[in-house]
């Protein structure tokens, strides 16, 4: 890192590893405004960075930004940190990911509809049949079943990294019930209260015209036929651990926040309960899993859904946001094929990368993971995905050889990756400023087109060396800032 | 199912009905924050007319006021100003407390987040975490007047903050019925305990502690000075009665909050023409009549106890009769959420 040291200011004891780091170490010449958050940052004075970051913590006390734990019912208001240096991207660098992004939700929604319809691309032998009709997120009651406008996925979370070169590469995709957005409006107001001196002048391209893109889509893909559709949102309800989320965007679309109780079924048509009575509706944002929409179908115990709703999907009397059984797309499994299904729709090269991925099912891809066990990350992949995963460079002998019998033994249930050097961002830590890995979800809604929200959420590990940014093991936030030059 | 249709037409342009379940929500928010102003000031007030004049009385009618006596006696041997204090402020085991009414307006609050504004909700937030906070070091005899001032403080800027901010729709129409209709219970509760407390005791009526005590259920009441200045020298027991009963301009009496109760009925029927209102709203307005027709001596004459006990029936019925118009239990066999809270209302 090589800086004036009257500039240096804020950054002076900031050690950056061998990473890739948007602000400090980007290997590039940044654009203009780039280089102006840089100096102005540095010339903050770490107590005064602090006493911003406590203003910060407090407001979103008091505010109730929460995520909850089932278990325990006082822990209900967990406030989620939030670093008060943005994370920035440049305008090129948005260019790729908002085009790379949309060519992956275009790709997904036409291999959904191809699985519920023909199934040209299991024909053709370009994703193995088993893994898709076997999976257990494949719906039968979708087969045959066509959504308006063909999209399956309205909302789609895309859980992207940088490696040590600073390329974009896909982690995974989030096509059910992607959650987070919410984070990402609330920091930018947060971000521009606390933070305005560092903000002025620049231009940063909004994030508030979420909610009216996202009612504006569901209202495109309500059933055809409906001048003035009622849009709701069907949540779990309060003690959901995304309530917050759910409030937040019925707030920012105008529309009623729903739970299964509030919602009846008809005559194959959905009404909703008010004090004037059953009143129809039309389009439903769904934060609520498959298995439990609608007991006569899924889950029946479920106490959460709606008796009939798919059968009043099915008659196409309401739309679902996201549609039933998408769970296929955004499986570890299917991850590997993506760049497959991308050229196989598309006849384009994918232009974000996935990380290099090993299908075990695969010959070549078995013989690779065994032969570099020690170097890679195995994971299992379907229902199991997140427990069982294998560090290599953290493993010990007899685990290794443990996961090599188990790799022989179910090939097809596995696939390795290589470990990637996630890139930094400097953050507020209890030190001082230091290198913290992120990550970042951009969010794209589709109605008859696919719009991505500028920036996303861009998640921290706030321990340092760190690489999980979940909010359950010590990850938080920070504002993403898109410049627009 | 029958032929016909339960279904209206279409809904009209323009016209957006509130959602049952935050109608219910938004209606008990408001009674559980004017419930806690009330216990708040009912305690303030009993804590000192009880050190002026020391009786023991005061103490157990707080418990009868809240229809307690089951409960407190269960664990307390005896009403003393400790005890009942813990039970009514601090006692989470006790679903009249303040501590559990402050959790349940909350909760109804966190029900109406996508309806209610940030400053509403951030108040409510702050305040439930502070009332959760307060053990029984914080209600000791010194320091209960000025809880009991921070306590009805924040019961009024949250109605404040509620009036600057909600949206004038049906939710804010709810949220006064809800408000009225406690009042309403409130002072009827409280007239009908402290009158038959006070009234028979060995002392004579007119006596200076009898003075005091009803000097002590218009201060109860936020009514001491409103009084003094529309009857400053009728300090009689009918006098007192009949103002809280019957005096339109004083904002917690009886014929007000029904006078409000009424003309919000009245809102949902024409301006949001919400059908099953007409009985309701006939209801009401027999209590109305009943109340305008007779005078406050007629009433004691024809027992004061009798009146409070069958106007507090007819709130309950008006209670359950807007329940069931507005949300009514589901039709279907689906079942009611786990994190269903029960309202309590009595």
């Amino acid at each position: 890192m090589k800086m004036a040291a009257q500039a240096a200011g804020l950054f002076a004891t900031y050690d950056i590893p061998d990473f890739f780091c948007e602000l400090l170490n980007r290997g590039d010449i940044p654009p203009p405004d780039l280089k102006l958050v840089r100096d102005r940052l540095a010339h903050f004075d770490l107590a005064e960075l602090r006493r911003r970051a406590a203003a910060v913590e407090a407001q979103f006390y008091r505010l109730g930004i929460t995520f909850t734990v089932y278990s325990d019912r006082e822990a209900i208001d967990r406030v989620l940190p939030f670093d008060v240096i943005p994370r920035v991207l440049t305008a090129l660098e948005w260019d790729h990911v908002e085009r790379g992004v949309q060519q992956r939700v275009r790709a997904i929604n036409l291999f959904l509809h191809d699985i519920y319809h023909d199934r040209h691309i299991l024909n053709d032998g370009v994703v193995p049949r088993d893994l898709v009709l076997g999976n257990a997120n494949y719906c039968q009651a979708m087969v045959g079943l066509d959504v308006p406008g063909g999209v399956y996925v309205h909302i789609n979370g895309t859980d992207l990294v940088r490696d040590r070169d600073g390329r974009f590469l896909v982690l995974e995709d989030n096509a059910r019930t992607p959650s987070g957005v919410s984070y990402v409006l609330e920091d930018r107001q947060m971000m521009l209260r606390l933070m305005p001196d560092l903000a002025r002048g620049l231009n940063i391209r909004p994030v508030d015209e979420y909610g009216p893109r996202l009612h504006r889509a569901l209202a495109e893909v309500a059933p055809i036929g409906v001048d003035n559709p009622q849009v709701v949102l069907l949540s779990p309800g309060i003690y959901n651990a995304a309530y917050f989320e759910h409030v937040f965007l019925a707030r920012e679309m105008g529309i009623p926040l729903v739970e299964g109780r509030d919602l009846m079924v008809e005559d194959g048509r959905v009404y909703m309960r008010t004090v004037a009575g059953p009143r129809p509706v039309h389009s439903i944002y769904r934060r609520l899993n498959d298995d439990f929409l609608d007991p006569q179908v899924f889950n029946p115990d479920s106490m959460l859904g709606v008796p009939g709703l798919v059968d009043a999907y099915r008659r196409g009397n309401v739309t679902l946001a996201n549609a039933i059984g998408t769970g296929v797309a955004d499986d570890k499994a299917v991850y590997a094929y993506m760049p497959r299904i991308i050229r196989y729709y598309l006849d384009e090269e994918p232009i974000l990368t996935n990380v290099e991925t090993h299908i075990c099912a695969e010959r070549e891809g078995l013989d690779y993971t065994l032969a570099n066990i020690e170097r890679l990350v195995v994971k299992p992949v379907g229902e199991s995905g997140g427990y069982g995963l294998l560090i290599g460079p953290h493993a010990t002998q007899s685990e290794l050889d443990e996961f090599r019998a188990l790799l022989r033994a179910n090939p097809a249930n596995y696939i390795s990756q290589p470990v990637i050097n996630l890139s930094v961002s400097p953050t507020l830590c209890p030190t001082g400023v230091e290198a913290r890995h992120v990550d970042l979800r951009p969010f794209a809604v589709t109605g008859r087109d696919t719009w991505v929200l500028p920036g996303g959420l861009s998640r921290v590990a706030l321990r340092k060396g760190s690489l999980v940014v979940n909010s359950s093991q010590g990850g938080g936030s920070k504002d993403t800032w898109v410049l627009a030059s | 199912m029958t032929q016909v249709s339960v279904f209206p037409a279409p809904v009209m342009p323009g016209l957006r009905n509130l959602l049952s379940r935050y109608a219910e929500s938004t209606m008990w928010l408001s009674r559980y924050m004017e419930r806690i102003e009330n216990l708040a000031r009912l305690i303030e007030v009993t804590s000192t007319s009880v050190s002026a004049t020391n009786l023991d009385a005061g103490w157990d009618s707080v418990i009868r006021i809240n229809a307690d006596e089951g409960l407190f006696f269960q664990h307390h041997e005896a009403a003393t100003e400790r005890s009942v204090v813990a039970f009514y402020i601090i006692d989470a085991n006790n679903p009249d407390s303040i501590v559990s009414m402050a959790r349940y307006a909350r909760e109804n609050a966190r029900v109406l987040r996508p309806l209610i504004s940030t400053e509403m909700w951030m108040h409510l937030n702050v305040f439930t975490r502070w009332v959760m906070e307060l053990g029984p070091n914080d209600v000791g005899a010194g320091y209960l007047s000025g809880l009991c001032t921070r306590l009805k403080q924040d019961c009024q800027t949250h109605f404040g903050i509620t009036e600057g901010t909600l949206y004038r729709d049906q939710a804010w129409l709810f949220y006064i019925l809800g408000k009225n209709l406690e009042r309403a219970d409130q002072i009827t509760r409280l007239i009908d305990i402290k009158y038959h407390t006070l009234l028979p005791s060995g002392v004579g009526v007119g006596s200076d502690i009898d003075m005091s005590q009803w000097t002590s259920v218009l201060r109860s009441a936020a009514a001491y000075h409103a009084f003094r200045r529309v009857l400053p020298e009728g300090m009689t027991p009918a006098n007192i009665v009949g103002f809280l009963l019957k005096n339109d301009g004083f904002p917690r009496s009886l014929s007000t909050s029904l006078r409000s109760v009424y003309s919000v009925l009245g809102s949902l029927a024409g301006e949001y023409r919400l059908r099953h209102c007409a009985p309701i709203i006939e209801r009401v307005e027999e209590l109305r009549v009943t109340l305008a027709e007779q005078t406050v001596e007629d009433i004691i004459l024809r027992g004061l106890h009798e009146y409070m006990d069958w106007i507090q029936r007819e709130l309950r019925q008006i209670q359950n009769e807007i329940a069931h118009a507005f949300w009514p239990p589901a039709v279907s066999v689906q079942p009611i959420g786990p994190g269903r809270m029960e309202q309590i209302q009595d």
